[in-house]
């Protein structure tokens, strides 16, 4: 058992690009579950729109990149609009139930055969990153000891850590204008913000709108990070995991959502790889009748499954979290 | 009239494409292909592979038992450019062999003019491998089924609204269950889905690992499953009603719970899919203007009667009274006498049995897999959404119409790889039109 490695990919992890993914995703979901309670289960759907408005742009159609950025941002925007209009009147659970399956119709179709020509079918799409990659001012990968990284993912870090910082700057001067107040007004009752003469329903969508932006550069991040963009990396789990990752820090602070996805993806990745040393070789820790390496890797889902039921239930607020800040719920 | 003998054939191209060996040859060998791009304009069958690296092609009629080779046929390669690479024809065991120059992408054409007569398909005569000369991949796929006399468009219809009629029935178990549970417990439960697999899993064990037959392995599953219902109730959602958590945390929770049981159950069952040890393969039965596998005619009775007994005890039993007046306003029912908790608890149990069923007879139909119900849960929802939330007639029409759409939308041009989306499309529909479904009512939506 080599605690180093495990630790040192823990921590790679922790700060590596798909932690960016997961905490842009998760800001986003902050604007939308933790600051106006909309319950958005279709997050993978706004980064599938980034992702692809970025790809389909550069790759299928030979645009400009920066075209296929506003492109995928725009895309976010309109896929909160069609969204936001027929179900943010209605009760929290049918904008969640709406939503999801939004995200899945846009991941059934940019994964089809029959789109294979525009979306690149199940392979997706690649090679839009060339532009991107031709920005980097590093010569070199970073290596400390402990963590390394290659070169194009310290371009990357970059990027995507100062797009977060950006983001959470963002959310806390909103959050703490008037504009802020009303949302968190509309979470905790929504009757009396409209009483007062708010517009609810379009506060709901500014809101709707923001958060989905931010789940559509989660996408854009992880289209450049991994330089290939297929449907299925963008399933409903990626929504939950992204959830998982909120409520470990805690929903409605600016930052609980950045430290969530952290520490989402430093437990994944140890957790993942500790059982994976442990059931290896040729004398494993757990012996294999116990436990395989391919039982090894579902260890760490079955864990966010538990993860994700316990911290509602004893810790809704996460660590960060007030309690008094967010009750979760209403209706 | 009809002709009721289809000539049914398989053909089976298995494409090899070996490496070759001088890669891993010493470095003064240079790893050159041999080009070996055969010009005769009839080439003979050939019995051995040729040397280096090339497309094998295996041709069999599996409408016959048991199936046997196709002879004389011939398959011609070209590559990605269009360039002719090669001929080949099927020997006597239908093999033939091409070989290829190098690694890319090449197309596999069947001349079916060399096909003997009594064989023939519909389906493209075109199939595209992709030629890795590193790591000897070994490619196997299907050409196809069909029919040699093309199937009138309202067969093909009748069979598909069967089919969808079955679909419907399957899943509007699950989706009483789910609308039962909603309609008294206010929880729109993301678990769902694995309730459903868990049932299909329970048929399985009980019919692989304790050797109960596949009819006895149901029932025993209906039971496991009310039980795993009651045991829920029992340790999780009880616990959590009493500890006051809100109904948007419940549904948090339900997702951790649903997560939770669905790698559970990867990890216990593995991931490929398995099928139960009877009634796998079964013929269709003709039936004048649609066809249906006996299994498929059971699914579709047993469906039917457990949904009328079901809905004729909502209607008439006392517990199916006291469901309904739950469902209707769980503080009057207390007030009036009422154990709420104890009606609550019969709906679980409830709920989970019709639900583990359409597990069950979903295992039947196909095959178990994990993740079998998980993919089914948007469509229950979908279901439940259209008729009503929470209303028990509502699950039913929803089910049907879903079920339907999902069958026979492919024939009015839905790919039949996405046809889920049809449903789901219905779904946000029905939100934009009408939020409180078919049969709901306006006040439940908030």
């Amino acid at each position: 058992m080599d605690f180093g490695t495990i630790f040192s990919s823990a921590l790679a992890s922790a700060l590596g690009p798909t932690a960016i993914v997961y905490a842009l995703a998760a800001i986003g979901l902050n604007v939308h579950f933790g600051y106006t309670g909309l319950l958005n289960f279709g997050q993978a759907g706004f980064m599938a729109v980034g992702g692809f408005g970025l790809a389909v742009c550069v790759v299928t159609y030979d645009l400009p990149f920066i075209v296929g950025i506003l492109v995928a941002l725009i895309a976010a925007v309109v896929l909160a609009i069609i969204l936001g209009v027929p179900t943010l009147r209605l009760r929290a659970d049918y904008l969640a139930i709406a939503t999801i399956a939004t995200a899945e119709i846009l991941r059934l179709i940019v994964g089809a055969v029959e789109t294979k020509d525009v979306f690149g079918g199940s392979n997706g799409l690649s090679g839009f990153a060339s532009t991107f990659n031709g920005l980097n001012p590093y010569d070199r990968g970073i290596d400390i000891g402990i963590i390394s990284y290659r070169r194009s993912d310290l371009w990357t870090l970059t990027v995507g850590w100062t797009l977060v910082i950006l983001a959470c700057l963002l959310v806390w001067l909103l959050m703490r204008s008037p504009w802020g107040r009303v949302l968190r007004s509309i979470r905790e009752d929504e009757d009396a913000v409209r009483s007062l003469g708010k517009n609810v329903f379009a506060y709901k969508m500014q809101a709707l709108v923001l958060g989905g932006v931010f789940g559509g550069m989660g996408g854009i991040v992880l289209a450049l990070s991994q330089n290939n963009i297929k449907g299925s990396d963008f399933s409903t789990n990626v929504t939950f995991y992204a959830y998982t990752a909120l409520l470990i820090g805690g929903a409605a602070r600016v930052l609980g959502p950045v430290i969530g996805a952290m520490i989402f993806w430093f437990l994944m990745t140890g957790i993942g790889s500790f059982f994976s040393q442990a059931t290896r070789g040729s004398d494993p820790l757990i012996p294999s009748d116990i436990m395989t390496d391919t039982q090894a890797s579902l260890v760490r889902l079955i864990l966010v499954g538990l993860g994700l039921m316990l911290l509602m239930i004893y810790r809704p607020q996460g660590i960060f979290g007030d309690r008094k800040e967010l009750a979760i719920d209403a209706r | 009239m009809r002709r009721t003998t289809h000539v049914l054939v398989t053909a089976v191209l298995a494409l090899m494409v070996l490496l070759l060996p001088a890669t891993a040859a010493s470095a003064t060998e240079e790893p050159s292909p041999t080009p070996a791009t055969p010009s005769a304009s009839t080439p003979a069958p050939v019995d051995t592979p040729p040397p280096g690296a090339y497309v094998g092609v295996t041709l069999v009629d599996s409408s016959t038992e048991p199936p046997t080779p196709v002879p004389g046929v011939t398959l011609s390669v070209t590559s990605a450019d269009g360039d002719e690479i090669g001929e080949g024809v099927t020997n006597d065991d239908g093999r033939a062999f091409i070989s290829i120059p190098e690694r890319g992408e090449y197309t596999v054409e069947l001349d079916e003019s060399t096909l003997p007569d009594d064989v023939a398909f519909d389906g493209s005569t075109t199939r595209t491998v992709n030629a890795l000369l590193e790591g000897g991949n070994f490619v196997q796929f299907q050409i196809g089924v069909a029919a040699v006399e093309q199937v009138p468009f309202a067969e093909k219809f009748m069979t598909a609204l069967v089919g969808g009629i079955k679909f419907g029935l399957i899943i509007g178990l699950a989706a009483l269950g789910l609308s039962l549970i909603f309609g008294t417990t206010k929880l729109t439960n993301f678990s769902h889905g694995e309730l459903i697999t868990f049932g299909a899993i329970a048929t399985y064990v009980m019919n692989r690992a304790f050797g109960l037959p596949v009819i006895l392995a149901v029932v025993a599953a209906v039971v496991v499953s009310a039980a795993f219902g009651w045991l829920q109730d029992k340790f999780l959602w009880k616990p959590l009603r009493n500890k006051g958590i809100g109904i948007i945390a419940m549904m948090i929770v339900s997702i951790g719970f649903g997560i939770f049981l669905r790698f559970i159950f990867q990890f216990g069952f593995g991931g490929s899919r398995r099928s139960l040890s009877q009634y796998v393969t079964q013929k269709r039965q003709d039936y004048g203007i649609f066809s249906l596998a006996d299994k498929e005619a059971a699914i579709i009775i047993v469906a039917v009667l457990v949904l009328t007994v079901t809905c004729i005890g909502l209607m008439k039993t006392r517990l199916g009274k006291a469901m309904r007046a739950v469902s209707d306003n769980p503080a009057l029912s207390a007030s009036s006498g009422l154990r709420v908790d104890g009606v609550i608890r019969s709906v679980w149990i409830l709920g989970t049995a019709l639900t583990g069923l359409s597990g069950a007879l979903l295992a039947i139909n196909s095959q178990v897999n994990f993740q079998m119900g998980f993919k089914l849960l948007l469509l229950v929802f979908a279901a439940v959404t259209l008729g009503g939330l929470g209303t028990i007639w509502g699950a039913l029409l929803g089910s049907m119409i879903i079920g339907i759409l999902y069958e026979v939308g492919p024939l009015f041009g839905i790919p039949s790889s996405i046809k889920e989306v049809g449903a789901l499309v219905v779904l946000i529909l029905i939100l934009l039109v009408r939020p409180q479904g078919i049969l709901g009512r306006p006040e439940r939506i908030g």
